[in-house]
Protein backbone atom coordinates (compact mmCIF):
# COMPACT_ATOMS: atom_id res chain seq x y z
CA UNK A 1 0.00 0.00 0.00
CA UNK A 2 1.36 3.41 -0.55
CA UNK A 3 0.98 6.45 1.71
CA UNK A 4 -0.37 9.69 2.29
CA UNK A 5 1.81 12.18 1.46
CA UNK A 6 0.56 14.70 3.95
CA UNK A 7 3.06 17.27 2.68
CA UNK A 8 1.42 17.60 -0.86
CA UNK A 9 -2.05 17.29 0.85
CA UNK A 10 -0.90 20.44 2.74
CA UNK A 11 0.43 22.31 0.28
CA UNK A 12 -2.18 21.52 -2.25
CA UNK A 13 -4.80 23.30 0.48
CA UNK A 14 -2.51 26.11 1.41
CA UNK A 15 -2.50 27.03 -2.56
CA UNK A 16 -5.96 26.58 -2.88
CA UNK A 17 -6.48 28.64 0.00
CA UNK A 18 -4.00 31.05 -1.38
CA UNK A 19 -5.69 32.10 -4.74
CA UNK A 20 -9.35 31.55 -2.83
CA UNK A 21 -8.33 34.13 -0.72
CA UNK A 22 -6.81 37.07 -2.74
CA UNK A 23 -9.54 36.19 -5.20
CA UNK A 24 -11.97 36.68 -2.30
CA UNK A 25 -10.16 40.29 -2.37
CA UNK A 26 -11.03 41.26 -5.62
CA UNK A 27 -14.72 40.20 -5.81
CA UNK A 28 -16.64 41.32 -3.39
CA UNK A 29 -16.20 45.00 -4.01
CA UNK A 30 -17.09 44.50 -7.85
CA UNK A 31 -20.18 42.76 -6.70
CA UNK A 32 -21.38 45.33 -4.52
CA UNK A 33 -20.37 48.05 -6.08
CA UNK A 34 -21.53 47.79 -9.24
CA UNK A 35 -24.84 48.17 -7.47
CA UNK A 36 -24.36 50.97 -5.94
CA UNK A 37 -23.12 53.11 -9.04
CA UNK A 38 -25.93 51.68 -10.49
CA UNK A 39 -28.27 52.97 -7.78
CA UNK A 40 -26.28 56.49 -8.28
CA UNK A 41 -26.96 56.85 -11.93
CA UNK A 42 -30.53 55.66 -11.20
CA UNK A 43 -30.66 58.69 -9.28
CA UNK A 44 -29.19 61.08 -11.78
CA UNK A 45 -31.92 59.62 -14.61
CA UNK A 46 -34.45 60.47 -12.50
CA UNK A 47 -33.26 63.94 -10.91
CA UNK A 48 -31.14 64.84 -14.08
CA UNK A 49 -28.50 66.39 -11.47
CA UNK A 50 -25.31 66.46 -13.49
CA UNK A 51 -23.51 66.11 -10.54
CA UNK A 52 -24.65 62.92 -9.66
CA UNK A 53 -23.47 61.85 -12.89
CA UNK A 54 -20.07 62.86 -12.29
CA UNK A 55 -20.57 61.06 -8.65
CA UNK A 56 -21.31 58.07 -10.49
CA UNK A 57 -18.36 58.14 -13.23
CA UNK A 58 -15.81 58.56 -9.78
CA UNK A 59 -17.21 55.32 -8.27
CA UNK A 60 -17.28 53.46 -11.93
CA UNK A 61 -13.32 54.41 -12.06
CA UNK A 62 -12.89 52.90 -8.62
CA UNK A 63 -14.85 49.67 -9.64
CA UNK A 64 -12.75 49.67 -12.84
CA UNK A 65 -9.85 49.65 -11.55
CA UNK A 66 -10.80 46.80 -9.16
CA UNK A 67 -12.80 44.93 -12.01
CA UNK A 68 -9.76 44.84 -14.27
CA UNK A 69 -7.23 43.49 -11.73
CA UNK A 70 -9.47 41.12 -10.42
CA UNK A 71 -10.95 39.59 -13.51
CA UNK A 72 -9.80 36.15 -14.41
CA UNK A 73 -7.89 35.81 -11.23
CA UNK A 74 -10.97 32.79 -10.57
CA UNK A 75 -9.51 30.74 -13.43
CA UNK A 76 -6.25 30.04 -11.44
CA UNK A 77 -8.45 27.65 -9.61
CA UNK A 78 -9.79 26.07 -12.09
CA UNK A 79 -6.25 24.92 -13.25
CA UNK A 80 -5.92 23.91 -9.50
CA UNK A 81 -8.82 21.71 -10.09
CA UNK A 82 -7.53 20.09 -12.87
CA UNK A 83 -4.07 19.32 -11.96
CA UNK A 84 -4.08 19.32 -8.07
CA UNK A 85 -7.05 18.09 -7.11
CA UNK A 86 -7.96 15.79 -11.06
CA UNK A 87 -9.64 12.77 -8.46
CA UNK A 88 -11.71 15.40 -7.59
CA UNK A 89 -12.37 16.68 -10.67
CA UNK A 90 -12.87 13.76 -12.42
CA UNK A 91 -15.50 12.05 -9.19
CA UNK A 92 -17.65 15.45 -9.64
CA UNK A 93 -18.08 15.57 -13.00
CA UNK A 94 -20.64 17.65 -14.62
CA UNK A 95 -22.08 18.55 -11.06
CA UNK A 96 -19.49 21.31 -10.94
CA UNK A 97 -18.52 21.48 -14.60
CA UNK A 98 -22.69 23.11 -15.29
CA UNK A 99 -22.67 25.42 -12.86
CA UNK A 100 -18.99 26.54 -14.08
CA UNK A 101 -19.45 26.69 -17.62
CA UNK A 102 -23.27 28.56 -17.47
CA UNK A 103 -20.91 31.32 -15.30
CA UNK A 104 -18.34 31.51 -17.72
CA UNK A 105 -20.95 32.28 -20.49
CA UNK A 106 -22.87 34.64 -18.50
CA UNK A 107 -19.96 36.36 -17.29
CA UNK A 108 -18.35 36.85 -20.72
CA UNK A 109 -21.65 37.82 -22.50
CA UNK A 110 -23.39 39.83 -19.56
CA UNK A 111 -20.64 41.55 -18.07
CA UNK A 112 -18.36 42.07 -20.91
CA UNK A 113 -20.65 43.26 -22.80
CA UNK A 114 -22.28 45.77 -21.08
CA UNK A 115 -19.33 46.71 -18.89
CA UNK A 116 -18.05 48.49 -22.95
CA UNK A 117 -21.33 49.90 -22.77
CA UNK A 118 -20.79 51.18 -19.29
CA UNK A 119 -17.29 52.81 -19.43
CA UNK A 120 -17.60 53.64 -23.23
CA UNK A 121 -20.79 54.31 -24.17
CA UNK A 122 -21.76 57.53 -21.47
CA UNK A 123 -22.16 59.92 -24.41
CA UNK A 124 -22.98 57.43 -27.58
CA UNK A 125 -26.11 56.23 -25.57
CA UNK A 126 -29.13 56.99 -24.48
CA UNK A 127 -29.12 57.80 -20.37
CA UNK A 128 -31.76 55.04 -20.14
CA UNK A 129 -30.02 52.68 -22.31
CA UNK A 130 -26.67 53.40 -20.12
CA UNK A 131 -28.53 53.14 -17.04
CA UNK A 132 -29.84 49.51 -18.28
CA UNK A 133 -26.18 48.85 -19.35
CA UNK A 134 -25.11 49.49 -15.29
CA UNK A 135 -28.11 47.41 -13.92
CA UNK A 136 -27.14 44.70 -16.05
CA UNK A 137 -23.49 44.59 -15.11
CA UNK A 138 -24.54 44.47 -11.42
CA UNK A 139 -26.87 41.59 -11.93
CA UNK A 140 -24.89 39.80 -14.18
CA UNK A 141 -21.64 40.36 -11.89
CA UNK A 142 -23.81 38.54 -9.12
CA UNK A 143 -25.26 36.02 -11.06
CA UNK A 144 -22.43 34.70 -11.89
CA UNK A 145 -21.32 34.28 -8.13
CA UNK A 146 -25.24 32.29 -8.08
CA UNK A 147 -23.20 29.36 -10.41
CA UNK A 148 -20.18 29.80 -8.12
CA UNK A 149 -21.58 29.28 -4.76
CA UNK A 150 -24.03 26.46 -6.14
CA UNK A 151 -20.68 24.37 -6.99
CA UNK A 152 -19.26 25.34 -3.56
CA UNK A 153 -23.11 24.64 -1.71
CA UNK A 154 -22.79 21.14 -3.37
CA UNK A 155 -19.14 20.69 -1.99
CA UNK A 156 -20.62 21.24 1.61
CA UNK A 157 -23.98 19.26 0.63
CA UNK A 158 -23.97 16.43 -2.23
CA UNK A 159 -27.54 16.52 -3.54
CA UNK A 160 -29.33 16.28 -6.86
CA UNK A 161 -26.84 13.37 -7.73
CA UNK A 162 -26.35 9.70 -9.03
CA UNK A 163 -23.54 7.63 -8.26
CA UNK A 164 -22.27 6.22 -11.49
CA UNK A 165 -20.13 3.04 -10.57
CA UNK A 166 -18.75 2.46 -14.23
CA UNK A 167 -17.03 5.73 -14.50
CA UNK A 168 -16.58 6.27 -10.79
CA UNK A 169 -17.67 9.63 -11.37
CA UNK A 170 -21.12 11.58 -9.77
CA UNK A 171 -24.07 12.93 -12.19
CA UNK A 172 -26.30 15.05 -11.95
CA UNK A 173 -29.47 13.66 -11.79
CA UNK A 174 -31.75 16.86 -10.47
CA UNK A 175 -29.91 20.33 -11.48
CA UNK A 176 -32.63 22.20 -9.69
CA UNK A 177 -31.25 20.16 -6.43
CA UNK A 178 -27.84 21.57 -7.29
CA UNK A 179 -29.64 25.03 -7.98
CA UNK A 180 -31.58 24.90 -5.31
CA UNK A 181 -29.54 23.49 -2.47
CA UNK A 182 -30.66 25.53 0.91
CA UNK A 183 -26.74 25.40 1.45
CA UNK A 184 -26.03 27.09 -1.74
CA UNK A 185 -28.69 29.40 -1.32
CA UNK A 186 -27.91 30.66 2.01
CA UNK A 187 -24.26 30.77 0.70
CA UNK A 188 -25.07 32.98 -2.28
CA UNK A 189 -27.62 35.09 -0.51
CA UNK A 190 -24.97 35.44 2.45
CA UNK A 191 -21.84 36.06 0.39
CA UNK A 192 -23.98 38.74 -1.67
CA UNK A 193 -24.90 40.43 1.21
CA UNK A 194 -21.82 40.39 2.78
CA UNK A 195 -20.02 41.56 -0.45
CA UNK A 196 -22.73 44.77 -0.42
CA UNK A 197 -21.79 45.68 2.85
CA UNK A 198 -18.02 45.46 2.23
CA UNK A 199 -18.71 47.77 -0.98
CA UNK A 200 -20.91 50.27 0.89
CA UNK A 201 -17.96 50.77 3.66
CA UNK A 202 -15.60 51.11 0.58
CA UNK A 203 -17.91 54.13 -0.57
CA UNK A 204 -18.30 55.25 3.17
CA UNK A 205 -14.66 55.22 4.06
CA UNK A 206 -13.01 57.06 1.08
CA UNK A 207 -15.97 59.61 1.22
CA UNK A 208 -15.05 59.90 5.08
CA UNK A 209 -11.42 60.61 3.49
CA UNK A 210 -11.92 63.20 1.58
CA UNK A 211 -14.62 65.14 4.13
CA UNK A 212 -11.30 64.64 6.28
CA UNK A 213 -9.23 66.49 3.79
CA UNK A 214 -12.18 68.52 3.47
CA UNK A 215 -12.17 67.97 -0.45
CA UNK A 216 -15.29 66.45 -2.69
CA UNK A 217 -17.51 67.29 0.13
CA UNK A 218 -20.66 67.32 -1.47
CA UNK A 219 -19.36 63.66 -3.21
CA UNK A 220 -18.50 62.84 -0.28
CA UNK A 221 -22.00 63.43 1.49
CA UNK A 222 -24.29 62.07 -1.17
CA UNK A 223 -22.04 58.84 -1.15
CA UNK A 224 -22.28 58.38 2.16
CA UNK A 225 -26.03 58.80 1.95
CA UNK A 226 -26.48 56.35 -0.42
CA UNK A 227 -23.99 53.84 0.76
CA UNK A 228 -24.70 54.35 4.45
CA UNK A 229 -28.60 53.32 3.64
CA UNK A 230 -27.52 50.30 1.11
CA UNK A 231 -25.05 48.97 3.79
CA UNK A 232 -27.05 49.15 6.63
CA UNK A 233 -29.84 47.30 4.57
CA UNK A 234 -27.29 44.88 3.66
CA UNK A 235 -26.00 43.99 7.02
CA UNK A 236 -29.22 43.70 8.33
CA UNK A 237 -30.47 41.24 5.40
CA UNK A 238 -26.59 39.45 5.91
CA UNK A 239 -27.39 38.86 9.58
CA UNK A 240 -30.36 37.08 8.60
CA UNK A 241 -28.30 35.21 5.56
CA UNK A 242 -25.83 33.88 8.28
CA UNK A 243 -28.04 32.71 10.63
CA UNK A 244 -29.50 31.15 7.68
CA UNK A 245 -26.30 29.26 7.09
CA UNK A 246 -25.45 28.89 10.23
CA UNK A 247 -28.47 26.67 10.31
CA UNK A 248 -28.06 24.81 7.73
CA UNK A 249 -24.02 24.13 8.89
CA UNK A 250 -25.79 22.73 12.03
CA UNK A 251 -27.79 20.39 9.80
CA UNK A 252 -25.30 19.32 7.43
CA UNK A 253 -22.20 19.70 8.87
CA UNK A 254 -22.09 19.02 12.44
CA UNK A 255 -18.61 18.99 13.32
CA UNK A 256 -17.93 22.18 11.02
CA UNK A 257 -20.48 24.13 13.25
CA UNK A 258 -18.98 22.11 16.53
CA UNK A 259 -15.34 23.75 15.75
CA UNK A 260 -17.07 27.21 14.77
CA UNK A 261 -18.12 27.09 18.38
CA UNK A 262 -15.36 25.10 20.40
CA UNK A 263 -18.16 22.84 21.53
CA UNK A 264 -16.60 19.57 22.76
CA UNK A 265 -18.95 17.97 24.90
CA UNK A 266 -22.64 18.52 23.30
CA UNK A 267 -25.94 19.52 25.21
CA UNK A 268 -29.27 20.59 25.37
CA UNK A 269 -29.82 24.37 25.93
CA UNK A 270 -26.17 24.84 24.65
CA UNK A 271 -24.99 28.04 25.56
CA UNK A 272 -23.17 30.06 22.73
CA UNK A 273 -19.95 31.19 23.18
CA UNK A 274 -20.09 35.02 22.13
CA UNK A 275 -16.53 36.12 22.86
CA UNK A 276 -14.24 33.68 24.12
CA UNK A 277 -9.96 32.71 24.14
CA UNK A 278 -8.89 29.56 24.22
CA UNK A 279 -6.24 28.63 26.38
CA UNK A 280 -2.59 27.86 25.25
CA UNK A 281 -2.08 24.57 24.33
CA UNK A 282 1.67 22.50 24.31
CA UNK A 283 0.02 19.63 22.85
CA UNK A 284 -1.43 20.99 19.65
CA UNK A 285 -2.67 17.65 18.53
CA UNK A 286 -6.52 17.16 17.16
CA UNK A 287 -7.29 14.39 19.55
CA UNK A 288 -6.46 17.38 22.45
CA UNK A 289 -9.21 19.22 23.66
CA UNK A 290 -9.18 23.24 23.01
CA UNK A 291 -10.32 24.81 26.80
CA UNK A 292 -11.22 28.40 27.10
CA UNK A 293 -8.80 30.44 29.09
CA UNK A 294 -12.14 33.28 29.37
CA UNK A 295 -15.56 32.38 27.65
CA UNK A 296 -18.56 34.77 28.11
CA UNK A 297 -21.83 32.53 26.89
CA UNK A 298 -25.42 33.43 26.30
CA UNK A 299 -27.20 30.43 27.61
CA UNK A 300 -29.78 28.74 25.32
CA UNK A 301 -28.18 30.65 22.24
CA UNK A 302 -27.04 28.09 20.54
CA UNK A 303 -29.38 25.27 20.73
CA UNK A 304 -31.95 28.19 19.61
CA UNK A 305 -29.86 29.39 16.97
CA UNK A 306 -28.89 25.80 15.47
CA UNK A 307 -32.99 24.35 15.66
CA UNK A 308 -35.05 27.14 16.95
CA UNK A 309 -35.18 24.89 19.94
CA UNK A 310 -34.01 25.68 23.44
CA UNK A 311 -34.13 21.96 24.04
CA UNK A 312 -32.57 21.17 21.02
CA UNK A 313 -29.45 19.14 21.29
CA UNK A 314 -26.35 20.49 19.52
CA UNK A 315 -23.62 17.89 19.24
CA UNK A 316 -20.12 18.50 20.68
CA UNK A 317 -17.16 17.65 18.80
CA UNK A 318 -16.65 14.31 21.28
CA UNK A 319 -20.32 13.36 20.51
CA UNK A 320 -19.63 13.46 16.73
CA UNK A 321 -16.14 11.47 16.99
CA UNK A 322 -17.32 8.77 19.90
CA UNK A 323 -20.72 9.06 19.34
CA UNK A 324 -23.80 9.50 21.22
CA UNK A 325 -26.10 6.54 20.97
CA UNK A 326 -29.05 8.85 23.83
CA UNK A 327 -29.00 11.38 20.84
CA UNK A 328 -28.73 8.89 17.57
CA UNK A 329 -25.15 10.14 16.67
CA UNK A 330 -22.89 7.19 15.66
CA UNK A 331 -19.31 7.20 16.19
CA UNK A 332 -16.42 8.12 13.31
CA UNK A 333 -14.98 4.59 13.94
CA UNK A 334 -18.59 3.23 12.38
CA UNK A 335 -18.92 5.69 9.90
CA UNK A 336 -15.11 4.61 8.74
CA UNK A 337 -15.91 0.96 8.76
CA UNK A 338 -18.99 1.89 6.56
CA UNK A 339 -17.10 3.99 4.21
CA UNK A 340 -14.29 1.00 4.24
CA UNK A 341 -17.12 -1.00 3.40
CA UNK A 342 -18.76 1.45 0.31
CA UNK A 343 -14.92 1.03 -0.98
CA UNK A 344 -14.44 -2.67 -0.93
CA UNK A 345 -17.53 -3.78 -2.40
CA UNK A 346 -16.95 -0.71 -5.30
CA UNK A 347 -13.91 -2.56 -5.86
CA UNK A 348 -15.72 -5.88 -5.70
CA UNK A 349 -18.54 -4.47 -7.75
CA UNK A 350 -15.83 -4.01 -10.54
CA UNK A 351 -13.95 -6.51 -10.45
CA UNK A 352 -17.46 -9.06 -10.53
CA UNK A 353 -18.27 -6.74 -13.68
CA UNK A 354 -15.11 -7.62 -15.38
CA UNK A 355 -15.08 -11.03 -14.61
CA UNK A 356 -19.12 -11.43 -15.92
CA UNK A 357 -19.97 -11.99 -12.15
CA UNK A 358 -23.28 -10.52 -12.63
CA UNK A 359 -24.81 -12.03 -8.77
CA UNK A 360 -21.82 -10.90 -7.30
CA UNK A 361 -21.95 -7.57 -9.30
CA UNK A 362 -25.07 -7.17 -8.00
CA UNK A 363 -24.86 -7.71 -4.22
CA UNK A 364 -21.75 -5.40 -4.01
CA UNK A 365 -23.37 -2.78 -5.62
CA UNK A 366 -26.54 -3.27 -3.29
CA UNK A 367 -23.97 -3.00 -0.25
CA UNK A 368 -22.02 0.23 -1.91
CA UNK A 369 -25.52 2.03 -2.20
CA UNK A 370 -26.14 1.12 1.11
CA UNK A 371 -23.51 2.70 2.49
CA UNK A 372 -22.11 5.29 0.22
CA UNK A 373 -23.27 8.32 2.25
CA UNK A 374 -20.21 7.21 4.24
CA UNK A 375 -18.07 6.21 1.12
CA UNK A 376 -15.33 9.02 2.07
CA UNK A 377 -14.77 7.79 5.74
CA UNK A 378 -13.53 5.17 4.54
CA UNK A 379 -10.22 6.64 3.68
CA UNK A 380 -9.42 7.21 7.10
CA UNK A 381 -9.91 3.35 7.65
CA UNK A 382 -6.77 2.38 10.31
CA UNK A 383 -6.19 6.01 10.96
CA UNK A 384 -6.97 8.33 13.96
CA UNK A 385 -10.23 9.26 13.79
CA UNK A 386 -9.47 13.13 15.06
CA UNK A 387 -7.98 13.73 11.83
CA UNK A 388 -11.32 14.46 10.82
CA UNK A 389 -11.77 16.94 13.31
CA UNK A 390 -11.11 20.58 11.35
CA UNK A 391 -8.57 23.26 13.17
CA UNK A 392 -10.91 24.25 16.09
CA UNK A 393 -9.04 27.15 16.84
CA UNK A 394 -8.88 28.62 13.10
CA UNK A 395 -12.76 27.82 12.72
CA UNK A 396 -13.80 29.89 16.07
CA UNK A 397 -11.81 32.31 15.97
CA UNK A 398 -12.65 33.13 12.13
CA UNK A 399 -16.55 32.75 12.78
CA UNK A 400 -16.46 35.17 15.87
CA UNK A 401 -14.41 37.33 13.90
CA UNK A 402 -16.01 37.81 10.99
CA UNK A 403 -19.81 37.81 13.70
CA UNK A 404 -18.30 40.19 15.96
CA UNK A 405 -17.38 42.52 12.61
CA UNK A 406 -20.61 42.28 11.41
CA UNK A 407 -22.43 43.68 14.64
CA UNK A 408 -19.82 46.40 14.73
CA UNK A 409 -20.60 47.58 10.86
CA UNK A 410 -24.48 47.45 12.11
CA UNK A 411 -23.48 50.17 14.69
CA UNK A 412 -20.84 52.13 12.14
CA UNK A 413 -24.25 52.39 8.94
CA UNK A 414 -26.40 53.36 11.70
CA UNK A 415 -24.11 56.35 13.32
CA UNK A 416 -23.10 57.73 10.09
CA UNK A 417 -26.42 57.38 8.11
CA UNK A 418 -28.02 59.19 11.84
CA UNK A 419 -24.98 62.17 10.99
CA UNK A 420 -25.70 62.46 7.74
CA UNK A 421 -29.24 63.13 7.82
CA UNK A 422 -28.35 65.52 10.68
CA UNK A 423 -25.57 66.90 8.57
CA UNK A 424 -23.19 66.67 11.35
CA UNK A 425 -20.98 64.60 9.05
CA UNK A 426 -17.48 67.00 9.13
CA UNK A 427 -17.35 67.84 12.79
CA UNK A 428 -17.63 64.42 13.68
CA UNK A 429 -13.74 63.61 13.20
CA UNK A 430 -13.75 60.58 15.11
CA UNK A 431 -16.86 59.07 13.04
CA UNK A 432 -14.27 59.97 10.23
CA UNK A 433 -11.67 58.38 10.93
CA UNK A 434 -13.30 55.29 12.14
CA UNK A 435 -14.98 54.73 8.70
CA UNK A 436 -11.51 55.23 6.84
CA UNK A 437 -10.06 52.47 8.77
CA UNK A 438 -13.03 50.27 9.00
CA UNK A 439 -12.10 49.36 5.04
CA UNK A 440 -9.35 47.16 6.23
CA UNK A 441 -11.66 45.42 8.58
CA UNK A 442 -14.44 44.80 5.67
CA UNK A 443 -11.85 42.65 4.08
CA UNK A 444 -11.03 40.93 7.12
CA UNK A 445 -14.76 40.12 7.42
CA UNK A 446 -14.91 39.03 4.29
CA UNK A 447 -11.67 36.89 4.24
CA UNK A 448 -12.62 35.33 7.68
CA UNK A 449 -16.11 34.18 6.23
CA UNK A 450 -14.43 32.14 3.83
CA UNK A 451 -11.74 30.39 6.33
CA UNK A 452 -14.90 29.45 8.19
CA UNK A 453 -16.79 28.10 5.52
CA UNK A 454 -13.63 26.33 4.38
CA UNK A 455 -11.68 25.25 7.02
CA UNK A 456 -14.71 24.36 9.07
CA UNK A 457 -15.12 21.73 6.54
CA UNK A 458 -11.70 20.01 6.61
CA UNK A 459 -10.99 17.17 6.03
CA UNK A 460 -13.54 17.01 3.40
CA UNK A 461 -13.51 18.19 -0.35
CA UNK A 462 -17.15 17.01 -0.91
CA UNK A 463 -18.75 16.73 2.65
CA UNK A 464 -18.51 12.83 3.74
CA UNK A 465 -18.17 11.13 0.33
CA UNK A 466 -14.34 12.12 -0.58
CA UNK A 467 -11.68 14.00 1.75
CA UNK A 468 -8.83 15.92 0.56
CA UNK A 469 -6.39 12.45 0.51
CA UNK A 470 -8.39 11.14 -1.60
CA UNK A 471 -8.95 14.08 -3.96
CA UNK A 472 -5.47 15.21 -4.18
CA UNK A 473 -3.49 14.18 -7.27
CA UNK A 474 -0.40 12.32 -7.26
CA UNK A 475 1.79 15.24 -8.92
CA UNK A 476 5.31 16.53 -7.64
CA UNK A 477 5.31 18.68 -4.42
CA UNK A 478 7.92 20.51 -5.08
CA UNK A 479 5.90 22.01 -8.22
CA UNK A 480 3.39 22.73 -6.35
CA UNK A 481 5.37 24.56 -4.10
CA UNK A 482 7.00 26.58 -6.83
CA UNK A 483 3.35 27.54 -8.40
CA UNK A 484 2.59 28.40 -4.66
CA UNK A 485 5.38 31.07 -4.65
CA UNK A 486 4.40 31.83 -8.57
CA UNK A 487 0.86 32.93 -7.02
CA UNK A 488 2.07 34.50 -4.17
CA UNK A 489 4.80 36.96 -5.69
CA UNK A 490 1.80 37.81 -8.90
CA UNK A 491 -1.17 38.14 -6.42
CA UNK A 492 0.55 40.63 -4.38
CA UNK A 493 2.19 42.18 -7.26
CA UNK A 494 -1.33 43.04 -8.19
CA UNK A 495 -2.99 43.25 -5.27
CA UNK A 496 -0.22 46.37 -4.44
CA UNK A 497 -0.74 47.76 -8.35
CA UNK A 498 -4.51 47.99 -7.74
CA UNK A 499 -4.06 50.06 -4.47
CA UNK A 500 -1.74 52.29 -5.82
CA UNK A 501 -3.92 53.01 -9.14
CA UNK A 502 -6.94 53.15 -6.96
CA UNK A 503 -5.09 55.49 -4.26
CA UNK A 504 -3.61 58.02 -6.91
CA UNK A 505 -7.38 58.19 -8.76
CA UNK A 506 -8.26 58.90 -5.01
CA UNK A 507 -5.57 61.60 -4.23
CA UNK A 508 -5.97 63.36 -7.67
CA UNK A 509 -10.07 63.46 -7.39
CA UNK A 510 -11.62 66.56 -8.28
CA UNK A 511 -15.09 65.81 -8.58
CA UNK A 512 -16.25 69.74 -9.24
CA UNK A 513 -13.81 70.18 -11.82
CA UNK A 514 -13.82 67.41 -13.77
CA UNK A 515 -15.11 67.44 -17.44
CA UNK A 516 -18.24 65.48 -17.59
CA UNK A 517 -17.59 65.72 -21.62
CA UNK A 518 -14.42 63.83 -21.59
CA UNK A 519 -13.63 59.81 -22.18
CA UNK A 520 -15.94 57.05 -20.28
CA UNK A 521 -13.77 56.93 -17.10
CA UNK A 522 -12.90 60.51 -16.60
CA UNK B 1 -20.98 45.35 -36.90
CA UNK B 2 -18.97 48.82 -38.26
CA UNK B 3 -21.05 50.87 -34.99
CA UNK B 4 -19.87 47.61 -32.87
CA UNK B 5 -16.08 47.80 -34.21
CA UNK B 6 -15.86 51.54 -33.81
CA UNK B 7 -17.73 52.35 -30.46
CA UNK B 8 -14.82 50.01 -28.91
CA UNK B 9 -12.17 51.52 -30.70
CA UNK B 10 -13.39 54.66 -30.05
CA UNK B 11 -13.39 53.67 -25.89
CA UNK B 12 -10.02 52.49 -26.00
CA UNK B 13 -8.33 55.41 -28.06
CA UNK B 14 -10.46 58.18 -25.71
CA UNK B 15 -9.14 55.90 -22.71
CA UNK B 16 -7.19 58.17 -19.84
CA UNK B 17 -3.81 57.20 -19.24
CA UNK B 18 -5.42 54.51 -15.87
CA UNK B 19 -7.00 52.84 -17.81
CA UNK B 20 -4.18 52.33 -20.23
CA UNK B 21 -2.10 51.58 -17.33
CA UNK B 22 -4.67 48.72 -16.25
CA UNK B 23 -5.61 47.01 -19.25
CA UNK B 24 -1.28 46.58 -19.62
CA UNK B 25 -1.60 44.90 -16.67
CA UNK B 26 -4.26 42.59 -17.38
CA UNK B 27 -2.53 41.80 -20.65
CA UNK B 28 0.53 40.78 -18.76
CA UNK B 29 -1.62 39.09 -15.95
CA UNK B 30 -3.34 36.82 -19.07
CA UNK B 31 -0.03 36.02 -20.47
CA UNK B 32 1.50 35.36 -17.21
CA UNK B 33 -1.52 33.01 -16.44
CA UNK B 34 -2.22 31.38 -20.10
CA UNK B 35 1.18 31.40 -21.20
CA UNK B 36 3.03 30.55 -18.11
CA UNK B 37 1.17 28.78 -15.29
CA UNK B 38 -1.03 26.50 -17.85
CA UNK B 39 1.15 25.88 -20.26
CA UNK B 40 4.31 24.59 -17.77
CA UNK B 41 2.89 23.86 -14.59
CA UNK B 42 -0.94 23.89 -14.32
CA UNK B 43 -1.77 20.71 -17.37
CA UNK B 44 -4.56 18.66 -17.36
CA UNK B 45 -2.95 15.61 -14.85
CA UNK B 46 -5.41 12.82 -16.12
CA UNK B 47 -4.64 13.94 -19.44
CA UNK B 48 -1.20 12.69 -18.98
CA UNK B 49 -2.63 9.42 -17.04
CA UNK B 50 -4.80 8.24 -20.29
CA UNK B 51 -6.12 9.80 -23.70
CA UNK B 52 -9.94 8.11 -23.39
CA UNK B 53 -12.06 8.89 -20.42
CA UNK B 54 -12.44 4.93 -19.94
CA UNK B 55 -9.11 5.23 -19.44
CA UNK B 56 -8.96 8.48 -17.41
CA UNK B 57 -11.81 6.48 -15.03
CA UNK B 58 -9.85 3.40 -14.87
CA UNK B 59 -6.99 5.33 -13.47
CA UNK B 60 -9.09 7.49 -11.03
CA UNK B 61 -10.64 4.36 -10.17
CA UNK B 62 -7.48 2.49 -9.18
CA UNK B 63 -6.43 5.51 -7.39
CA UNK B 64 -9.90 5.66 -4.86
CA UNK B 65 -9.80 2.19 -4.65
CA UNK B 66 -6.30 2.30 -3.06
CA UNK B 67 -7.08 2.88 0.77
CA UNK B 68 -3.25 4.70 1.50
CA UNK B 69 -1.64 4.20 5.24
Amino acid sequence: MEHIDWGLVDWSRAQFALTALYHWIFVPLTLGLSFIIAIMETIYVKTGNPEWKRITKFWMKLFGINFAIGVATGIILEFQFGTNWSNYSWFVGDIFGAPLAIEGIMAFFLESTFIAIMFFGWEKVSKKAHLWSSWLVAIGSNLSGLWILAANGWMQNPVGMQFNPETVRNEMNNFWDVLFNPVAVNKFLHTISSAYVLAAIFVIGISAWFLLKNRNTSLSKKSMIVASVFGFLAIIYAIFTGDGSAKEVAKHQPMKFAAMEGLYQGQRKAPLVAIGFFGINKDEHNSQEQKFAFEFKIPNALSYMAFMDINAFVPGIKDLVHGNKDEGIISYNEKIEKGKTAIDALAAYKNAKKENNNELAETSLKTFNENFKYFGYGYYFGKDPHLLIPDVKISFYAFHTMVGLGFYFVLLFFLIYMYAYKNKFQKKKWLLRMAVWTIPLAYVAQEAGWIVAEVGRQPWVIQDLMPNIAAVSQIDQSSVQITFFLFLAVFTALLIAEIKIMLTQIKKANISNTNENKGGTE
Amino acid sequence: MKNIWNFYIEGFRDMPKYGRRVWTIIIIKLIIMFAVLKVFFFQDFLSTKGKTDKEKSEYVSKQLLNIKK
